[in-house]
């Protein structure tokens, strides 16, 4: 179906856009048997070189409880100058500015190829952004020399005009006033005791104008109405204060003792973080940076003591229920980080440490407010400092790829409902008639708050067909879906993009082919995944990954061809036979198996599948692998330990870690320094391949994924071997009698024997 | 003279005497002798005479004060001059001064502004209408007197027989006079003194007529003083004759004096040697002319016991009024102790010993007992029943310095290092090492001098006894000969069994509004710059051991990092006071040296941060929580320097609410005002003391700052409270920086414990001072500096036996300056007795004194000030009382008898009872009786002495050259002479005052200005001017400031000026205006009481 997978890879170009089913099933009944949802992957503010922002505002829809924006599907009377909402039928008057409209001169928004469009909001003050680092202080000395060279380097690239504030802390918890000079200031707070907003306000002199205004003043003639704060002032003032400043930090000068950890003050440091924007900046864009190098060990939000023999919880312990401050903390984090999102604030958390920092618990902040989460070994390695100064990395328009404060509102024409989202958001409760009864993600609301995104943040979002199957939809009838997202460009305007698309329906009993043939495996997958992996976070593993089992049988059943009890028969058609692969990968994945996962490992990675794109998401799924060799150009190879070869070289991608593995032989000969011999100057070349191409990888990824060096029988090789299909194991290898490939050590069952089992239940009658 | 005085300290025990040879010489040898120095005084020799006679008249002061011009170079008290003379080494001693301390710390009577409104009227009736203020007085005198009057009729009229004296002191009205004759013209000195004597004798004929009391009352007595010692400016001896014989006085020609005073005119001189002879008998014999007379006041007029042939003159005057110069002088007393005892050094070697008076200097020799400077009591000489002790109702109380500083001559403790095994001790009692324990079974045993247990001599201390049973090396071991010494405590002795480290000093200084606006931060800081060179240093050490830190605060908490490696200090702010916590730690605390450029800057800083503040508000509470903390974190002891300026009205633990509320005085409710408001602060106060953290603090209030809770936590750490009140840095610099220098200099006890251990019979039962208590026994003490003193009283509980006497051993373990922890013994010995009359003879009543002010001042926390006041008296009264009816020798009733001893009890008591904080005055604030009463807590006896007997010194009455102190004047208004300049101080209030007819060219010698109109009243400066009279008032300041431990302001009190109302209070033996009794009425009601006890 090259056609369709044109028609795919076109939209998700043009809109973000990529649906599970690209043709949809008229009737609420058909829809539910098509197993996998109604969903999109919907990237928002995907970057679209050829897509300039109009520079005046949209054309809502009249109708209250409608609101939709104008867009090319709808129906307009160029003569009467009216307009047809295509959601709601709602017919409307153009506005007084589109005066001069005809067929021949229309509007960008009216045009087919503008079925995405972007609008720029010139009212409104515009507020710049805001920059808070929350350091902790209770690092190594060569780690906090690293990370305070790394905050130094920061402020460069910052725009000049924002905002920044430096909250540290350790033991206590200091709010750095910026704006003096001379002696250098800073508020501070004990550790232990949780504040209220309005307490954190009061001690930070941020309630009674007196104070600041007198200092304000006369530094600042009104450049900025909003500059109120002494904590957080504008980067081209104070750039050279603030980089002394960060010079001189100091380690946490509380002694620790023997067999003690450091005591930390995470959770209080960012809920007066919080508390600090939240009084000052409320609703504007703002990055709250968290920089910790270790778990919190005090007052609320602590995840472990300070007792260095008692370790920190593990995935048993959370079994066993023994995590003991994991409710409380989660608690806390979870409670800051929808007030975050109320204030349209975004949490980063930047955790480097050997061991667990509490990312299980803090997870919300960033999960919960579309921030960062970057976990490292240390903040003196390449992978925390190149991924920190990707942040702000800028796009060709010389604009930072972040967004603030966005609001996504989803319009559905009647025979669809929302049933939820899954990603970076949170829900801003707003009923409507489109919001569906049953909940898939977070769900019950037509509009979500995404308070930090960029140009690759991916939301899932799942639908509903509700049409009755009484109710026939006419033939080429089709359904729309709009979604408008509303957000503060990192220019600090106020943008308004709009995407609106249409899919035909089919009656499920006599177009079924042409379902199946819309049917886009890869998004399917990933919105699957999604679903899991949202489950994971609440339910216990097994019963995800039997849910996903059934599902998987399930789909096979509908859409596999095959006779009754006879699995050799089955066959699945192009568009769908990847998918059970894909399922077979994601059992195997970090997202769903905690095992040999710390329980912040665990978070990281479902953070970040629940919210990188597509084709991200696939490689999480399903790493990718790459062949070097002599014989030829490097080619992708599969995932299976059979393509492990004494004479290759392996690059392995898995999103998280870039693994470059040399075969047996190649080890051999770089040992014996062939690559240094002039006349072989073709292995070098080969053993150079895979390096550059892993340094592409690398350029373009965020975060900075691990990169792996290894060799035939090195360590680190585990990675690798870890995640082919272990279609080779101690188990079968001689049974299997190839020369090829690397057993594998483990009991995991093979892509072979699961395709297999696959084969038998989906022909079974039996369930 | 001024210039020797300021010396005293040093020289103080041989210089006194001879100089007074030398004195008296010049001065007796005729007026002639002085007449050598200054033209004038020769001059006034001739008028002198007269005056002297005067005094008796009463006139006299009228005409002194007149005649004073002239006389104003000499020294103008006259009769005292003569004691003076005598005194002149111990005026050093400040014998007298007192009372009026308290009013100084009013804070109006400096704050310009009050004074003068409150002072103008009260002035007006002083001096403008001499009836008013003589009707005044009289009313008091009149009821006084008729009560006392009432009981004894006849006799007493005798006893009071002064009233003859009263008749003068009607005469006194030659106030009147005096305040006309200020008008009039200072010119005729001589005539008008004799004018005078004229208008006296009228008045006095009328007051003899008159009853006896009224006119006598105040101005009586006041009048025959001031005569006397005006004219005698230049001839000393005349007027101090004429007071020695108080008695005699009144009837001023009749009086041995008499002779000389009825010449008054001519017999001027010889009345001088007279008079001398005759003190030094008094001194010798309780009875002495002098002295005799004084302990008997009745006695004076009775004449019987005490006068012997003098008691004959008074006789004859009796039934009218005490004559002032009659009634026991302190001046007198001082003086005469200093004469006795300043040339032999005090050896503490004999048991129950009384010393010297703490006016005098002498120097001590150690062997075997404590230093009087360490150790004074009530009494050397303890009833050896607890039912004899109830008898006599004579507290017995030590009052205790243990860290006094010791002049130059006198060594300091020796330490002792027993090495690890620690001080011997008692295992019983644990009483320490100390020259009362026996040693028995050859030296292998000893037996405890308190408790009586019998111990085993450590091998390592083993020595020998010679034939007297003695150890052989007794004298080599400062812990076997010495009353003082010190031992090396080992790590038993410290906190949580470890060393102590290096005590910390931290700074917190109020940078609200107020404190900017005045100016007060910004001179601090620039002052404690070059401060934090003088830290306090052990020995002979190179550099401070104790390390500083920095707060500022206003209603939230400036924490300074002030690291060495930092180029700029870091602020750290703290807002949550509410709980109250440190934010740093590392290069909080730092030592100077290495840090000196960071705190250099930072102290540059701190005045241009808050420059423009806006914060009015501040806390308290969370303030001394932060520096206690601080200590804790650091594991230290140390002392917060608080700088503090208005009530702390923010929010945060140790809120409080303006009380104040004058109306409360004189109800039941009263003593709330002494009250903390909270009790958050006791309980602070507690974890400080737990943490050797003490608490000095500087107040700078503009209004009501509630002292009385503002002081709980220096208080109860061992610290001290300094209050300025409307602080301005033109006016009053340098009184803060020199208060804050020497405070920051002194040295200091850290984290101490002190306990008082007693031989069996006796126990210590109470304790009063600045420190705190968690049993009954230990007084803990955050801090101990060297003028901190702890009173304490012991009760029977056994029998005592006269042989072993009575023994105190008063242990203090303490971290020094350094880090070092010691503990330093301080042993006394007492005597038994079985007599009454030997208690009698071994008392001393500066002691007693302060004893008692302490005992009452803590009375007002709990009882109506009024039922303290009537305690006291009531006690005073039986105390007397058991003495006229035990030991005195049999006489009339009506005669007043009082012991050799407590002569002055009576006077001293009046003091302390129209203190300020048992009877304030009008313009006495809340937090002004607040604050001396938490001084007075832990004063010594010394400053107890001058705090309620202020020293008044005649300035322009001694010969420019002469280098000592000139001789004290008793305290009243009739001891002044318009023509004189005096000094008075207290410990804390420096006056000048000067007189409306004072010389023009004394006035331009010291002030630079041509007249006495255009000297500026209220002026704290002196012009340094190159004369010698210029130069020798500024050293006698200087010299007085240097032996206070707070700096004394100098204020300049013109005469007749709204000031003086304030001056006024200080003069302890008038009348005062809030309705304390004179001196004379006082005694009358003493003896009333007295008497009535007795039938």
């Amino acid at each position: 179906m090259a056609t369709y997978l044109e028609f795919i890879q076109q939209n998700e170009e043009r809109d973000g856009v990529r649906f599970s089913w690209n043709v949809w099933p008229s009737s609420r009944l058909e829809a539910t048997r098509m197993v996998v949802p109604l969903a999109c992957l919907l990237t928002p503010l995907k970057e679209c070189p050829d897509l300039p922002p109009v520079q005046y505002e949209p054309v809502f829809c009249s109708r209250p409880t409608c609101k939709a924006v104008l867009n090319p599907l709808c129906q307009v009377d160029y003569r009467a100058k009216l307009w047809a909402c295509n959601f709601c039928f709602q017919r409307n008057q153009f506005p007084p500015a589109y005066a001069g409209i005809s067929e021949v001169n229309q509007p960008a928004e009216l045009m087919p190829q503008f079925s995405t469009i972007e609008y720029m909001i010139q009212r409104g003050a515009q507020s710049p952004l805001i920059f808070l680092y929350v350091v902790d202080t209770c690092l190594e000395e060569d780690d906090l020399q690293a990370l305070k060279e790394s905050l130094q380097m920061s402020l460069s690239l910052l725009p000049p005009d924002a905002l920044v504030g430096l909250i540290t802390f350790g033991r206590m918890v200091q709010v750095h006033e910026l704006s003096c000079e001379g002696i250098s200031k800073s508020y501070v707070f004990r550790g232990t005791k949780d504040l209220t907003a309005k307490q954190i306000q009061d001690m930070l002199g941020l309630t009674k104008p007196a104070m600041p205004m007198q200092q304000a003043r006369p530094a600042q003639p009104q450049e900025h109405p909003f500059v109120s704060s002494r904590f957080l002032q504008p980067i081209h003032k104070i750039d050279m204060n603030l980089t002394d400043l960060l010079g001189e930090l100091q380690r946490d000068p509380w002694p620790v003792t023997q067999g003690k950890r450091p005591l930390r003050s995470t959770g209080v440091a960012l809920s007066i973080a919080v508390g600090l924007l939240e009084g000052t900046f409320p609703n504007t864009g703002a990055r709250i940076m968290l920089f910790t190098g270790g778990p919190p060990t005090q007052g609320p939000g602590m995840v472990v003591g300070d007792e260095l023999k008692i370790p920190i919880r593990s995935w048993h312990d959370i079994e066993k229920d023994n995590a003991r401050f994991m409710k409380k903390a989660t608690k806390h984090y979870e409670m800051l980080a929808n007030r975050t999102a109320v204030n349209g604030h975004c949490i980063d958390i930047y955790a480097c440490a050997l061991d667990q920092t509490g990312l299980l618990e803090m997870k919300c902040c960033a999960n919960l407010t579309g921030g960062h989460m970057v976990m490292g070994d240390s903040f003196n390695t390449s992978l925390f400092k190149q991924t920190f100064q990707r942040i702000f990395s800028k796009d060709f328009n010389g604009d930072f790829r972040m967004a603030f404060g966005a609001t996504l509102e989803v319009k559905t024409s009647r025979e669809l409902k929302i049933a939820g989202a899954i990603g970076p958001c949170v829900s801003l409760n707003v009923k409507g008639p489109c919001v569906s009864e049953n909940e898939l993600g977070v769900g019950g609301t037509s509009q979500w708050k995404i308070c930090g995104l960029d140009p690759t943040s991916t939301l899932g979002i799942y639908f509903e067909v509700v049409n009755q199957h009484n109710a026939p939809i006419p033939q080429g009838g089709r359904g729309a879906i709009q979604f408008v997202t509303q957000y503060q460009h990192s220019s600090t305007q106020r943008r308004i993009r709009v995407t609106t698309i249409a899919r035909n329906w089919a009656d499920a009993q006599s177009q079924l082919r042409h379902i199946e043939a819309a049917f886009d495996q890869e998004a399917a997958a990933v919105l699957m995944a999604r679903l899991g992996v949202f489950r994971a976070e609440s339910e216990e593993g097994p019963d995800v990954l039997r849910w996903l089992d059934r599902q998987l049988i399930r789909l096979c059943q509908k859409f596999g061809q095959y006779n009754k009890e006879d699995p050799t028969s089955f066959r699945l058609s192009d568009s769908f036979s990847l998918y059970p692969q894909f399922m077979f990968h994601l059992r195997r994945s970090p997202f769903l198996q905690v095992f040999n996962n710390s329980p912040d490992e665990s978070s990281y990675y479902r953070h970040h599948f629940a919210r990188q794109d597509l084709t991200q998401s696939l490689i999480m799924i399903q790493p990718i692998l790459y062949s070097y060799s002599f014989q030829g150009p490097p080619e992708p190879v599969l995932l299976d330990s059979s393509s492990i070869l004494a004479d290759r070289i392996l690059l392995m991608d898995t999103f998280f870690q870039i693994v470059i593995y040399l075969g047996e032989t190649i080890a051999q000969w770089r040992k014996a320094g062939y690559q240094d011999m002039p006349e072989y100057e073709n292995f070098k070349h080969l053993l150079q391949a895979p390096l550059d191409d892993a340094q592409e990888i690398l350029q373009a990824r965020f975060p900075m994924p691990r990169y792996i060096n290894t060799e035939h029988g090195g360590s680190q090789a585990r990675f690798l071997l870890s995640k082919v299909n272990p279609s080779q194991t101690h188990n079968n290898l001689y049974a299997w009698g190839q020369e090829t490939g690397a057993p594998i050590l483990t009991d995991d069952v093979s892509l072979q024997v699961f395709m297999d089992h696959l084969k038998k239940l989906a022909v079974s009658s039996a369930c | 003279m001024n210039v020797n005085q300021s010396v005293p300290p040093v020289p103080p025990f041989g210089q006194p005497q001879p100089v007074y040879p030398a004195y008296h010489q010049s001065s007796y040898g005729g007026q002639p002798g002085s007449t050598a120095p200054p033209t004038p005084y020769g001059a006034y020799n001739g008028p002198v005479p007269g005056y002297q006679q005067a005094p008796p008249q009463g006139v006299s002061r009228a005409p002194t004060s007149s005649g004073a011009p002239p006389a104003s170079t000499a020294q103008a008290p006259c009769g005292q001059a003569a004691y003076g003379q005598f005194g002149q080494g111990d005026v050093q001693n400040g014998p007298s001064s007192t009372v009026q301390m308290q009013r100084l710390p009013g804070s109006q009577p400096f704050g310009s502004p009050l004074a003068p409104v409150v002072s103008q009227p009260a002035v007006l009736q002083p001096y403008g209408s001499p009836p008013t203020s003589a009707q005044v007085t009289t009313q008091l005198a009149g009821m006084q007197i008729s009560g006392a009057v009432a009981p004894a009729p006849p006799s007493s009229g005798l006893s009071y027989g002064p009233p003859t004296s009263l008749a003068s002191a009607s005469g006194s009205f030659p106030n009147s006079g005096l305040y006309g004759s200020y008008p009039q013209g200072q010119a005729p000195p001589v005539g008008q003194a004799q004018g005078y004597l004229g208008v006296q004798t009228p008045q006095r004929s009328a007051p003899s007529q008159a009853s006896s009391f009224t006119p006598p009352a105040s101005g009586g007595p006041r009048m025959p003083s001031m005569t006397g010692p005006l004219l005698p400016g230049q001839g000393f001896g005349g007027p101090s004759v004429s007071q020695p014989n108080h008695v005699s006085s009144p009837p001023p020609q009749a009086l041995p004096p008499g002779t000389q005073m009825t010449g008054p005119p001519g017999p001027p001189p010889p009345m001088h040697s007279p008079q001398q002879p005759g003190y030094q008998l008094q001194q010798n014999g309780s009875f002495g002319p002098a002295r005799g007379p004084q302990p008997n006041y009745g006695s004076p007029y009775p004449g019987v016991p005490t006068f012997g042939s003098q008691p004959g003159p008074p006789q004859p005057l009796p039934p009218k009024r005490l004559d002032p110069d009659a009634i026991p002088s302190p001046i007198q007393v001082i003086e005469d102790d200093r004469n006795n005892r300043g040339t032999e050094p005090f050896v503490t070697g004999v048991r129950g010993q009384v010393p010297p008076l703490v006016t005098t200097n002498f120097l001590v020799k150690d062997q075997g007992n404590a230093s009087p400077r360490y150790i004074r009591c009530t009494s050397y000489n303890i009833p050896c029943t607890s039912d004899m002790a109830k008898q006599a109702q004579v507290p017995l109380a030590a009052v205790i310095k243990p860290l006094a500083r010791l002049p130059p001559e006198e060594a300091s403790p020796y330490v002792v290092d027993h090495g690890e095994s620690g001080p011997l001790r008692c295992n019983r009692c644990k009483a320490y090492m100390c020259p009362f324990m026996q040693f028995i079974e050859g030296g292998r045993r000893f037996q405890c001098c308190f408790c009586s247990c019998i111990n085993d001599v450590p091998p390592q201390y083993f020595q020998h006894l010679d034939h007297t049973g003695k150890r052989v090396d007794a004298y080599d071991r400062p812990e076997l000969s010495l009353g003082s010494y010190e031992f090396l405590a080992t790590v038993d002795y410290c906190k949580n069994n470890k060393f102590p480290s290096p005590p910390a000093f931290i700074f917190m200084i109020d940078v609200s509004y107020n404190a900017i606006r005045t100016g007060l931060v910004r001179l601090l800081c620039e002052e404690l710059k070059s401060l934090l060179d003088f830290l306090p240093r052990e020995g002979g050490a190179e550099e401070s051991a104790i390390r500083v830190g920095f707060v500022t605060y206003n209603k939230v908490l400036h924490f300074y990092n002030v690291k060495s490696s930092l180029a700029q200090p870091q602020m750290m702010v703290v807002s949550d006071v509410a709980d109250m916590f440190v934010p740093l730690l590392d290069g909080f605390l730092v030592n100077v040296n290495e840090s000196r450029a960071v705190i250099t800057s930072l102290l540059d800083q701190i005045p241009e941060m808050f420059a423009d503040t806006r914060e009015t508000e501040t806390v308290f509470a969370p303030v001394i929580q932060a520096g206690m903390e601080a200590l804790k974190a650091a594991e230290c002891a140390g002392k917060l320097f608080l700088f503090h300026t208005s009530l702390p009205i923010a929010e945060a633990p140790g809120k409080l609410k303006n009380r104040d509320d004058r109306k409360l005085i004189n109800t039941d409710k009263e003593k709330t005002l002494f009250q903390p408001q909270t009790g958050a602060y006791q309980t602070l106060a507690k974890e400080c003391v737990a943490q050797g953290c003490c608490v000095d603090l500087f107040l700078f209030p503009n209004q009501y700052v509630d002292v009385a809770t503002l002081s709980v936590v220096p208080q109860l750490t061992g610290g001290s409270v300094y209050k300025y009140a409307c602080f301005q840095v033109e006016n009053d610099q340098e009184r803060f920086l020199s208060d804050l220098r020497r405070d920051v200099q002194k040295v200091v006890g850290f984290d101490a414990v002190m306990r008082v251990r007693t031989s069996t019979g006796i126990r210590a039962v109470d304790f009063f001072g600045a420190f705190y208590m968690s049993n009954t026994t230990d007084v803990e003490l955050a801090g101990l500096d060297g003028d901190k003193t702890v009173t304490v009283e012991f009760k029977h509980d056994d029998r005592l036996n006269e042989e072993s006497g009575a023994l105190l051993q008063c242990a203090l373990l303490y971290t020094s300056c350094a880090g070092q922890r010691r503990l330093r013994i301080h042993n006394l010995a007492l005597n038994c007795c079985t007599q009454l009359a030997d208690l009698y003879r071994n008392c001393e009543t500066d002691t007693l004194i302060n004893y008692m002010a302490k005992f009452a001042y803590r009375g007002v926390l709990n009882s109506p000030v009024k039922a303290v006041r009537d305690t006291l008296i009531t006690q005073c009264a039986q105390i007397l009382a058991c003495y006229r009816k035990n030991c005195a020798s049999p006489s009339s009733a009506g005669q007043l008898i009082l012991p050799e001893c407590m002569k002055l009890l009576p006077v001293y008591l009046n003091c302390v009872l129209k203190s300020d904080v048992l009877q304030p005055g009008a313009e006495v604030t809340t937090d002004d009786r607040a604050y001396v009463r938490q001084l007075v807590t832990s004063m010594d006896v010394a400053e107890t002495n001058v705090f309620f007997y202020p020293r008044l010194l005649p300035l322009t009455k001694s010969p420019i050259e002469s280098t000592t102190e000139p001789p004290a004047v008793r305290a009243s208004e009739e001891r002044l002479s318009n023509g004189d300049i005096y000094l008075l101080e207290n410990g804390l209030n420096l006056f000048l005052w000067v007189g409306a007819s004072v010389q023009q060219g004394v006035v331009q010698s010291l002030f630079s200005v041509s007249s006495f109109s255009q000297i500026i009243s209220g002026l704290s400066v002196l012009p340094v001017l190159d004369n010698p009279l210029s130069k020798k008032v500024r050293g006698l300041i200087d010299s007085l400031r240097a032996q206070r431990s707070r700096y004394m302001k100098l204020i300049v009190v013109k005469q007749e000026d709204k000031l003086e109302m304030l001056f006024k209070h200080f003069l302890v033996e008038d009348k005062s205006l809030s309705g304390g009794a004179s001196y004379v009425d006082f005694l009358c009601h003493m003896h009333k009481e007295i008497r009535q006890l007795l039938s």
